[in-house]
C-alpha cells in the first residue's frame, strides 16, 4: 500500500496552483484533505503523473456571507464548519450533515471543497449542495464559472469540472428563517458512508408547505433531488397523508444500485423510510 | 500494604505497558529494525482465485533501479519443503503457490528492493503467465461430485471427516419426546489487529543460523515445523519477538508460512529482508476463523430434559488445510457439550477446501461457531417445548455436586457453579422484569426481544486434541507418536539489593504480561509491583519453551502465571533454607513470610529478602554447603491432565474450563432493521481474578469481537472468489460507537489445577455474543416468525427477512405465539396454527434466515 511515483506540486497561491495543475493535461490530480485521494493512491486505484496539494493556500480557507449566500473556500475543513456560529445559524442543516460525516479526524483535515470535487454519492455534502440548490465555483486558465449543483454532478466520483479546473469555492444559499430542516441517514456504523441519507428543508406558512427540498445520498450515482415527492408537500401541505405520499413517491424516484452492504430493494425501501422521518422531523423544528 | 505487600492479587493494578504505549514508545517489529542494511519486501499475489501458473516473466521488475532481486514459486519448491498438515490426505501446503493457486491474495513470487516503494513498483512488474482453472468458495458445493478439485492428489475438496460417537446418540435420538432440527452458517470473520504481520529475516553464512525477528505469537510447534521447511536443525533456527505486539486474537499464529517465505527470500537473494504486511494483504490472506454450514439437531424429554445431540458441520479451511486446522472442528472437543450434561453426542466433522483464504485460530477458536448453534437450539428446543428458554437450560446445567466434571467426549471441566452464575446474570438483568417489558412493547407493536447464552469457556489448549482429526486406527499404529501438552515456563532472579527480575517465554499482544506478573511476585516475595521488572522478548535460543509454549489460547492466565508463582516459591523455599542455616535453625521452624524468613512462631529475628539476597550475592561463603550460589529460579509449569486422545476419541482439549452467562435485550426497527442493544449483561467464571481491569478489558475486547461476527464483519467472496470486502470500508470492524454499555459481573470458583486458582480469560464474550444476540433478535422477531440461523446479521438482509414476512398474510397473527406473552410450561398451541406459520425458510433452505423452525416438516414431534 505505498503510492506509485508522482510528482508533488505544494504551491501557495491558487495561480501557481492553476498553473502547475494546467502543465500535466489532465494527468494531475487536485490534493485538499487527502481523505479519499490518499487511501486511492495508496492502493495504487488512482495513479496521476503529479499531484497539486492545495493545503498552503491560505486564501482558499474561510467562511463568508455575501448576497444572500455562505461562501465557503474549497479548503474549508469540515470541523471548522462543524463549529461555525455563521453555519450554525444561516445553515443548520449544513451543520448537522457535518456530524455524519467520518469521524473527527476524518473531519479534522477533509474540507468541503474536496468532499464535493470528489463527488462520492453516498457523502452528506453533495446531498446538502444538492437540497439547498447550492453552486461552486471552478477556476481554471481560461478564468471563473459558476456551476450549479444540478449541473455538478455527473456520475460516481465524477463532476463537470475540467481536468484543468480547480473547484475554488463552494456557495449555498442561506436557509429561510424558520426553514425546518433534517439529515437522516442509515448506515451501519457511526461515519460510514451513507446506505442511505436523506437531506430534508421545509418552509411552512400555516398549514402550507411554501418550500420543500429533498436529496439523498447513497441513492444511485449522483445525488438525487426527489423534486416529484416535494411538490407533493408543496401542493398538499405537510399533513401525514401527504408525508406518506411524498415518501412514498421518493422510492420511485430513485435507482439504487446493489452492493456488499446493502441490496438495491433495501436501499429504495429505506428511501422512503427515511425521507418520512427527515420530513417529520424538519416539519418539527419548522416555525411559520 | 507498605512493607509487606501482600494482596497486589485481585487488584486492578495499573498496566505498567501502558506508558510506552499510549506515548508511541513501544517496540514493535516494524519501529526498531534490528538488522543493518535490511531490504524491504513485496510480495505479488494472485489476482486469482484458482489457476495453474504457467511461468513467472521477471525481467522488468528486475531492470528497475533499486531492485535487488526477487523469488519465485520455483525457488520455493526448489528450496524449500511443504508444511506438515494436520491430516493424512496428501495436502502440499508451501509457504507459496508452487504450481497452481488456490486463493486470491496467494503468494507467488516476493520482489526485494531498497525500500518498500521500489519493491511495490517491481512487484507491479512481475508478470504471472496464468491459466485460470474453475473455483468453488461454498463448502457444500465444493463436495458435490462434478466440482473443481482444487488438489488433484487428494482427489476430492475433503481434506478430512471425522465421525465421532459419545455414548449412544441413536438410542437418545430413538427415545426423545420431541427432536429440533436446524441449519446454520457462520461466516468467515477475523480479528484484524491494528499491528499486522511482520517479518525480518537474517542469514549468518559462517554459522548457518537464520535469526527471524517477526511478531510470532507461538504456538511455538510452529518453530519446528518451519525449521523443517527451510531444512535446518532447530539449534539453527532463531525466533526472537519483540516486546510489543500491537494485537492478535490467534491471527499472528498464521505468520509462520511468511517467516520460511521471507527467510527465504533472504537465504536465495543474500541480504536481510524485511516485510511488513499492509492491510490490504491482511485482510486479503492472513488468517480468519472458517466459515460453516452446520446442522444441528437435538434430541429431548418433554420436561426439557436433553438426551442426545448430532453435529453435522462442514468447516471451510479455504485454499489448503493450514495448521493448526483443523483444530476448526476438534479444538473444542471436550467442551463439545457446553455447560449441559447430556451424555450422547454425534459429530460428524468435515474439513473442506475451497478457493478462499486460509484459516485458523481466531479468538475462541471455534467455540463462537458452537456457542452460536448450541444456544440457538435451545431456544428453539424450548420454544419447541413451550418452556422458558431460561427453564430449559437450567434443567440440563451440570451442578456444582458434579465437579469436576468429565465430559463424555473426554474434557474434564476442573471448578464451577453454573447454577450460581447463570441465576447471578439473570439477576443483574432483571430477567423477569425484561420479560414484563417486553410484553408491554411487544402489545404497543415494538420488537423487543431478550436473548440468552451459557458456555464454557475453555482456556490453555492440551496440543493432543489436534490428533482428533485422526482415526484411531491411525493412532493405534506402533509408528505413531502421541502427542499431549500445555507447559510454560518463567524465570526470577533476584538481584544483590532484593529486587527482581522475571523473565517469561511468552508472547504477549497487549494481555499486560507485565502488569500480571509483577503483581503476582510481588505477592510471592513481599514486594511491591515497581520492585518486579518483567522481561518479555521471546527469544527461542535464550530462553526455556516447549512445543505448547506461546500465548494462545487463553494460556497465560492457568499456565503461564502458574510457572511465574512456581518459579517463585523455588526461591522462597531457598532462601528459608538459607536463613535456617544463617539462623542455625531446622528449616521447618522458619517460613516466608511478608517479604522475610521469619520463626513460625512469629518470635525472635527475621531475615528479610533484601539481606538475604546481598549476602548470597556478596558471600557465597555463607551459603550452606551443597546450595547452588545466586539466587534465580526457573519453574517451568505443565498440566498433568493434558492427556493424549484416547481409543475413543476422547481428549481433554483444553486444562481449565471457565464459564459465562449472557442475558442481552435489543429492539429492532422492523423499518431499518436496525438492531439496537438495550441491555447487555455478562457473567464471567474465570477462577482467581489477578487484575480485574484486565479482565474487564478482556472481557470488552471479546464482546466487541463477537459482535463484530454477529453484525458487521466478515470476508465475503463472490462466485469468482474475489474478495468483496478487502479494506476497512467494506470489512467493518465495531468501534466504539457501536459498543454497547456492558455490565460485567464475575463467580470465582478458583482452579484446583492452578497454584493460583486462575484460569484463562482472553477469548471471553467473543464465543458468546454471536449467539446471544442472534437468539435475543430471533426472539424480538419470533412475531413474525423470523429466527436467526446465520450471521452476521446484516440490516439488509434482516430487512429481506421482515419484508417477506410481514407480506406473508399468517405473518401478522404471528403476535399470538410468541412464548414470552404466554405462560410458558404446559401450554401449547393446538397444531393447526403451527401449521399455519410462515414457511419461507423451509421452502428455500439456504434463505438468509429461516422460518420459525415449528414450521419445519422435517422435524418429529409428539408435543400435546
Amino acid at each position: 500500500m505505498k503510492p506509485p511515483k508522482f510528482e508533488y506540486h505544494a504551491p501557495k497561491s491558487l495561480e501557481e496552483a492553476l498553473e502547475a495543475l494546467g502543465r500535466y493535461g489532465g494527468d494531475a490530480k487536485v490534493l485538499a484533505g487527502g481523505q479519499s485521494l490518499m487511501p486511492l493512491l495508496n492502493f495504487r486505484l488512482a495513479r496521476p503523473t503529479a499531484l497539486v496539494d492545495l493545503n498552503r493556500i491560505g486564501s482558499l480557507a474561510y467562511i463568508r456571507e455575501h448576497n444572500g449566500q455562505i461562501r465557503f473556500g474549497a479548503m474549508t475543513r469540515q470541523r471548522t464548519i462543524e463549529f461555525s456560529p455563521v453555519v450554525a445559524q444561516r445553515l443548520p442543516l449544513l451543520k448537522e450533515a457535518t456530524h455524519w460525516v467520518g469521524h473527527l479526524p476524518i473531519r479534522t483535515r477533509g474540507t468541503i471543497g474536496g468532499s464535493i470535487a470528489h463527488a462520492d454519492p453516498s457523502a452528506e455534502y453533495p446531498a446538502v449542495l444538492a437540497a439547498l440548490e447550492g453552486e461552486v465555483v471552478a477556476r481554471g486558465a481560461r478564468g471563473e464559472r459558476v456551476i450549479r449543483a444540478g449541473d455538478l454532478f455527473q456520475t460516481y466520483l465524477t463532476t463537470s469540472l475540467a481536468p484543468d479546473e480547480i473547484l475554488t469555492e463552494v456557495r449555498l444559499p442561506v436557509m429561510p428563517a424558520g426553514a425546518g430542516y433534517a439529515l437522516e441517514e442509515f448506515a451501519r456504523r457511526h461515519g460510514d458512508f451513507a446506505i442511505i441519507g436523506i437531506a430534508a428543508v421545509v418552509v411552512r406558512e400555516g398549514p402550507r408547505c411554501t418550500m420543500a427540498r429533498l436529496a439523498t445520498a447513497g441513492a444511485g450515482p449522483v445525488p438525487v433531488r426527489l423534486r416529484a415527492a416535494e411538490q407533493i408537500l408543496e401542493r398538499e401541505g405537510l399533513g401525514e397523508a401527504a408525508i406518506e405520499a411524498a415518501a412514498r413517491r421518493a422510492t420511485e424516484l430513485v435507482t439504487p444500485d446493489a452492493d456488499i452492504h446493502a441490496s438495491a430493494d433495501y436501499r429504495r425501501h429505506l428511501t422512503g423510510v427515511l425521507t418520512k422521518r427527515a420530513l417529520t422531523r424538519a416539519i418539527g423544528v419548522a416555525r411559520g | 500494604m507498605e512493607g509487606t505487600g501482600l494482596g497486589w492479587i485481585g487488584k486492578s493494578v495499573k498496566r505498567v505497558e501502558d506508558a510506552r504505549l499510549l506515548t508511541g514508545r513501544g517496540t514493535f517489529i516494524d519501529d526498531h529494525p534490528p538488522v543493518a542494511n535490511a531490504c524491504h519486501a513485496a510480495i505479488v499475489r494472485s489476482p486469482l482465485a484458482h489457476a495453474k501458473i504457467r511461468g513467472y516473466e521477471l525481467s522488468a521488475a528486475l531492470a528497475l533501479p533499486g531492485v535487488v532481486g526477487a523469488i519465485t514459486g520455483e525457488d520455493v519448491a526448489r528450496h524449500t519443503k511443504p508444511f506438515s498438515v494436520g491430516v493424512t490426505a496428501p495436502i502440499h501446503y508451501y509457504c507459496a503457490a508452487t504450481d497452481r493457486v488456490r486463493f486470491v491474495g496467494e503468494p507467488v513470487a516476493v520482489v526485494v528492493a531498497k525500500n518498500r516503494y521500489i519493491a511495490e513498483d517491481a512487484a507491479d512488474l512481475v508478470q504471472v503467465d496464468y491459466e485460470p482453472l474453475p473455483v468453488v468458495v461454498d463448502p457444500e458445493r465444493a463436495l458435490d461430485a462434478d466440482a473443481p478439485v482444487l488438489h488433484e492428489a487428494v482427489g476430492s475438496n475433503l481434506a478430512g471427516n471425522r465421525r465421532l460417537v459419545y455414548g449412544d446418540p441413536d438410542r437418545a435420538f430413538r427415545d426423545a419426546d420431541v427432536v429440533v432440527n436446524e441449519r446454520f452458517t457462520f461466516p468467515k470473520y477475523a480479528s484484524t489487529p491494528i499491528e499486522t504481520y511482520g517479518v525480518i529475516a537474517r542469514w549468518d553464512l559462517l554459522d548457518g543460523v537464520c535469526t527471524v525477528w517477526s511478531n510470532f505469537m507461538g504456538p511455538f510447534i510452529m518453530h519446528p515445523l518451519t525449521a523443517r521447511v527451510l531444512g535446518l536443525p532447530e539449534n539453527r533456527l532463531r525466533f526472537i519477538v519483540p516486546a510489543d505486539i500491537g494485537g492478535s486474537f490467534g491471527i499472528k499464529s498464521s505468520i509462520y508460512p511468511y517467516i520460511a517465505l521471507i527467510a527465504l527470500a533472504a537465504k536465495r537473494l543474500g541480504v536481510p529482508v524485511k516485510w511488513i504486511e499492509d492491510r490490504r494483504e491482511h485482510l486479503l490472506a492472513s488468517s480468519s476463523g472458517t466459515d460453516r454450514v452446520a446442522y444441528r439437531e437435538v434430541a429431548a424429554r418433554q420436561d426439557g430434559t436433553i438426551l442426545g445431540m448430532r453435529f453435522k458441520w462442514l468447516d471451510n479451511v479455504g485454499g489448503y488445510i493450514r495448521s493448526p486446522e483443523p483444530g476448526c472442528s476438534f479444538r473444542p472437543t471436550g467442551n463439545f457439550v457446553g455447560p449441559y450434561r447430556f451424555q450422547h453426542l454425534e459429530v460428524d466433522a468435515s474439513v473442506v477446501m475451497t478457493n478462499k483464504s486460509l484459516t485458523g485460530p481466531n479468538r475462541g477458536y471455534a467455540c463462537g461457531h458452537l456457542y452460536f448453534e448450541t444456544e440457538g437450539m435451545m431456544d428453539r428446543l424450548a420454544d419447541r417445548l413451550g418452556l422458558d428458554p431460561v427453564e430449559v437450560r437450567r434443567k440440563n446445567l451440570i451442578q456444582p455436586d458434579q465437579f469436576p466434571y468429565r465430559t463424555p467426549s473426554g474434557g474434564l471441566y476442573d471448578s464451577g457453579d453454573y447454577p450460581a452464575a447463570f441465576d447471578r446474570a439473570l439477576e443483574l438483568a432483571g430477567y423477569d422484569e425484561l420479560r414484563r417489558e417486553q410484553a408491554t412493547a411487544r402489545a404497543a407493536g415494538r420488537y423487543v426481544g431478550i436473548g440468552l447464552a451459557l458456555a464454557v469457556d475453555p482456556s490453555v489448549s492440551n496440543m493432543g486434541y489436534v490428533a482428533t482429526a485422526l482415526d484411531p486406527q491411525f493412532r493405534a499404529k506402533p509408528e505413531y507418536l502421541a502427542k499431549s501438552g500445555a507447559v510454560d515456563s518463567a524465570t526470577i532472579k533476584i538481584d544483590p539489593l532484593g529486587r527482581v527480575i522475571a523473565i517469561l517465554g511468552t508472547t504477549p499482544q497487549g494481555q499486560g504480561h507485565q502488569t500480571v506478573v509483577s503483581q503476582i511476585v510481588a505477592d510471592e516475595l513481599g514486594l511491591v509491583p515497581q520492585d518486579v521488572t518483567v522481561v518479555d522478548e521471546m527469544d527461542t535460543f535464550t530462553r526455556v519453551w516447549s512445543i505448547s509454549s506461546g500465548t494462545y489460547s487463553s494460556r497465560f492466565g492457568s499456565v503461564g502465571t502458574s510457572a511465574v508463582a512456581l518459579a517463585a516459591r523455588k526461591l522462597t523455599a531457598k532462601l528459608v533454607d538459607y536463613a535456617a542455616h544463617l539462623m542455625e535453625l531446622p528449616a521447618p521452624s522458619l517460613e516466608f513470610r511478608d517479604g522475610a524468613v521469619r520463626l513460625r512462631d512469629g518470635k525472635g529475628p527475621s531475615y528479610s529478602i533484601k539481606d538475604l539476597a546481598g549476602r548470597a550475592h556478596w558471600n557465597t561463603e555463607s551459603l550452606p554447603e551443597g546450595m547452588e550460589p545466586g539466587l534465580q529460579a526457573t519453574a517451568v509449569f505443565g498440566f498433568t491432565v493434558a492427556k493424549a486422545v484416547d481409543a475413543e476419541d476422547r481428549v481433554n482439549s483444553s486444562n481449565t474450563y471457565g464459564f459465562i452467562a449472557e442475558v442481552m435485550a435489543v429492539e429492532v426497527d422492523p423499518e431499518t432493521a436496525a438492531i439496537k442493544i438495550l441491555r447487555y449483561v455478562t457473567v464471567h467464571d474465570a477462577g482467581t481474578i489477578i487484575n480485574p481491569m484486565i479482565a474487564e478489558g478482556q472481557i470488552y475486547g471479546g464482546a466487541l469481537h463477537g459482535l463484530g461476527g454477529a453484525l458487521y464483519e466478515e470476508l465475503a467472496y463472490d462466485e469468482n472468489g474475489q474478495l468483496l470486502t478487502g479494506t476497512f470500508m467494506d470489512y467493518l470492524v465495531p468501534t466504539a460507537s457501536e459498543a454497547p454499555q456492558i455490565e460485567i459481573a464475575h463467580v470465582v470458583s478458583p482452579s484446583p489445577l492452578t497454584p493460583l486458582g486462575s484460569k484463562g480469560l482472553g477469548e471471553s464474550s467473543s464465543m458468546t455474543v454471536p449467539a446471544v444476540i442472534a437468539n435475543a433478535v430471533s426472539d424480538a422477531l419470533a412475531p413474525l416468525g423470523i429466527r436467526i440461523n446465520e450471521l452476521p446479521m446484516t440490516p439488509s438482509k434482516l430487512w429481506k427477512a421482515i419484508d417477506q414476512a410481514q407480506r406473508t398474510p399468517t405473518g401478522v397473527s404471528a403476535p399470538l405465539a410468541s412464548g414470552a406473552l404466554q405462560p410458558r410450561r404446559g401450554v401449547s398451541e393446538p397444531r393447526e396454527s403451527r401449521a399455519l406459520r410462515p414457511r419461507a425458510g423451509v421452502s428455500e433452505p439456504r434463505a438468509s434466515f429461516s422460518g420459525h423452525p415449528r414450521s419445519d416438516p422435517t422435524s418429529r414431534t409428539s408435543l400435546q
